[in-house]
C-alpha cells in the first residue's frame, strides 16, 4: 500500500529537520538508539560511498524516548536488507522519497525465517563451510533470538555482530 | 560398522567411505556435489560427519533418504534409538531418573538422548566436568518442554536415585594437558564400589567406545548393559533401513 504525504517529517522530530531534505532515496526512522551505525553497515556502507548519507543518533522521540534516523539518497531498499534491519531494530519505519515526497511508508517486521543474513555463531556449523548454502534460522518465539535451522545454535543476544 | 552389518543382514549390500581421502572430498568437491553423485550410486545414504548439520544438508541434496549417523557434536539420532530400545527392554521409560555423565557439551549421543528422552517425562539429572555441561541452548529448550533438569557436582550425590547411568566418553583434547584430564577423568569414573548402593534395577550405559570411564571390573555386573545396547544397533538400524528404504 503506498501512502502519499507532504513530507519525509515524523510526528516525532517536532521543530524541523536536523538533516536537509533529499530528493530521492530512503528515510530510515525510529531506528533504535544507537543502531544507526549497524544499520549503515547492513546497507553495505563500511568504506566510501557515492550516495549522500545522513546519520542522526539519539534523536529525542516521544514515543521512544531516543531514536536514530538514517537518510540515504539514490537508493530503495532490498526485502533482505529491511529484514536485516527489522532483527536490530524492530520498531523502525521505512520511508521511500521520489522527487522530495514519501512516495511510501511502512514498518519493518520480523520475518519467521532469516535466509543468509545471519552467520551462525558455531565454527563447527556444516553453514561455515564452503558448501553451496546460505544460513537459515528460525526465529524464536517473541523474537527472543535465532536458533539455526542446521546446527541448532541459538543466538540470543549481540545479534548485530552476527548479520552478514 | 553396526549400519553395514545391518545392511548385510536384510540382505543388502554397502558402499563405505571412510574418510574424506577416499573420495572426490579430497580434490576439494563439496559435500553438496558428493552426496549429489552417491544419490545415483545408492538406495539410501548414511552419514557421519564432523560438522554440524551435514546430514540435513545431506538431505537437502540427496535423491534417496538421508540417515544421521552423528554430525559433529550436534545429534546422534540412531544412537538415541537404540538407547531407547536397550532402556525399554528393562523398564518403562516413562517418569524414570535418567543420569548422564561425562562431555555433555560435545556429546552428541548425550544431546539427542536427553532431547529424546523429554518426550517420556524423565527427571534428567547431569554430571560433568565444568565447561562440558549441556549446551544453554539445549538445556532451556529442554526446560521449555517440561523437562526437569538437575545438574549434579558427584555421581556419588545422585547414584542412589537414578534408574539409568548413561556415561559418556570425556576427549582428551577438551583439556590444556594430559594432568588435567587426568585428574578430571578419575573423578567419573565408574566402578562396582561407587554402584554399591544403587537401585537394583539400575542399568549403566555407555555408547561406546569407552576409554576409561567405565572399569573393567563392571563388565560382569548385572548393572551393566553397554555391550547389550551395543548389540542392540543392529536390529534397530535393520529397522531404520527397513523404514526408510521400504
Amino acid at each position: 500500500m503506498k501512502h502519499i504525504v507532504p513530507a519525509e517529517t515524523s510526528d516525532d522530530e517536532g521543530e524541523g529537520l536536523l538533516v536537509r531534505r533529499i530528493k530521492n532515496g530512503t528515510v530510515i526512522d525510529h531506528i533504535d538508539g544507537g543502531e544507526a551505525l549497524n544499520v549503515v553497515k547492513i546497507l553495505g556502507i563500511v568504506g566510501t560511498t557515492a550516495e549522500a548519507l545522513s546519520i542522526a543518533t539519539n534523536v529525542p522521540s516521544k514515543d521512544m524516548g531516543k531514536k536514530d534516523i538514517v537518510k540515504i539518497s539514490n537508493r530503495e531498499l532490498s526485502k533482505q536488507e529491511v529484514d536485516r534491519i527489522a532483527l536490530i531494530s524492530p520498531r523502525a519505519t521505512i520511508n521511500i522519497i521520489r522527487n522530495f515526497k514519501v512516495c511510501e511508508k511502512q514498518g519493518v517486521e520480523i520475518p519467521t525465517l532469516i535466509v543468509g543474513s545471519v552467520r551462525c555463531p558455531n565454527p563447527g556449523c556444516i553453514t561455515r563451510t564452503n558448501e553451496p548454502i546460505k544460513s537459515r534460522f528460525e526465529v524464536l518465539p517473541d523474537g527472543k533470538g535465532l536458533r539455526c535451522l542446521y546446527c541448532d545454535s541459538v543466538i540470543t543476544k549481540d545479534l548485530t555482530s552476527y548479520i552478514i | 560398522m553396526s549400519f553395514e552389518s545391518a545392511m548385510a543382514r536384510l540382505g543388502g549390500t554397502s558402499i563405505s567411505v571412510s574418510s574424506v581421502e577416499a573420495c572426490s572430498m579430497a580434490k576439494g568437491e563439496t559435500l553438496a556435489d558428493t552426496i549429489r553423485v552417491v544419490s545415483g550410486y545408492a538406495d539410501a545414504i548414511v552419514i557421519r560427519h564432523p560438522k554440524e548439520g551435514a546430514a540435513r544438508l545431506a538431505s537437502e541434496f540427496a535423491k534417496v533418504p538421508v540417515i544421521n549417523a552423528g554430525d559433529g557434536a550436534g545429534q546422534h539420532p540412531s544412537q538415541t534409538l537404540l538407547d531407547l530400545y536397550t532402556i525399554r527392554q528393562s523398564m518403562k521409560i516413562d517418569g524414570i531418573d535418567v543420569a548422564l555423565v561425562g562431555d555433555l557439551r560435545y556429546g552428541r549421543t548425550a544431546h539427542s538422548l536427553a532431547s529424546a528422552l523429554s518426550l517420556y517425562g524423565v527427571r534428567l539429572h547431569t554430571i560433568s566436568p565444568p565447561g562440558l555441561e549441556l549446551p544453554p541452548s539445549l538445556a532451556s529448550s529442554l526446560i521449555g518442554k517440561g523437562m526437569e533438569i538437575v545438574a549434579h557436582n558427584s555421581i556419588e550425590d545422585v547414584i542412589k536415585d537414578v534408574d539409568v547411568l548413561y556415561v559418556t566418553r570425556i576427549q582428551r583434547e577438551r583439556f590444556p594437558d594430559s594432568t588435567s584430564y587426568f585428574n578430571v577423568a578419575s573423578s567419573y569414573r565408574i566402578t562396582p564400589e561407587l554402584l554399591a548402593g544403587a537401585k537394583k534395577h539400575l542399568i549403566v550405559l555407555h555408547p561406546l567406545p569407552r576409554v576409561d570411564e567405565i572399569d573393567p571390573r563392571l563388565d560382569a555386573s548385572p548393572h551393566a548393559r553397554y555391550f547389550e545396547q551395543s548389540k542392540n544397533g543392529v536390529p534397530v538400524r535393520m529397522a531404520m533401513l527397513l523404514d526408510v528404504i521400504g
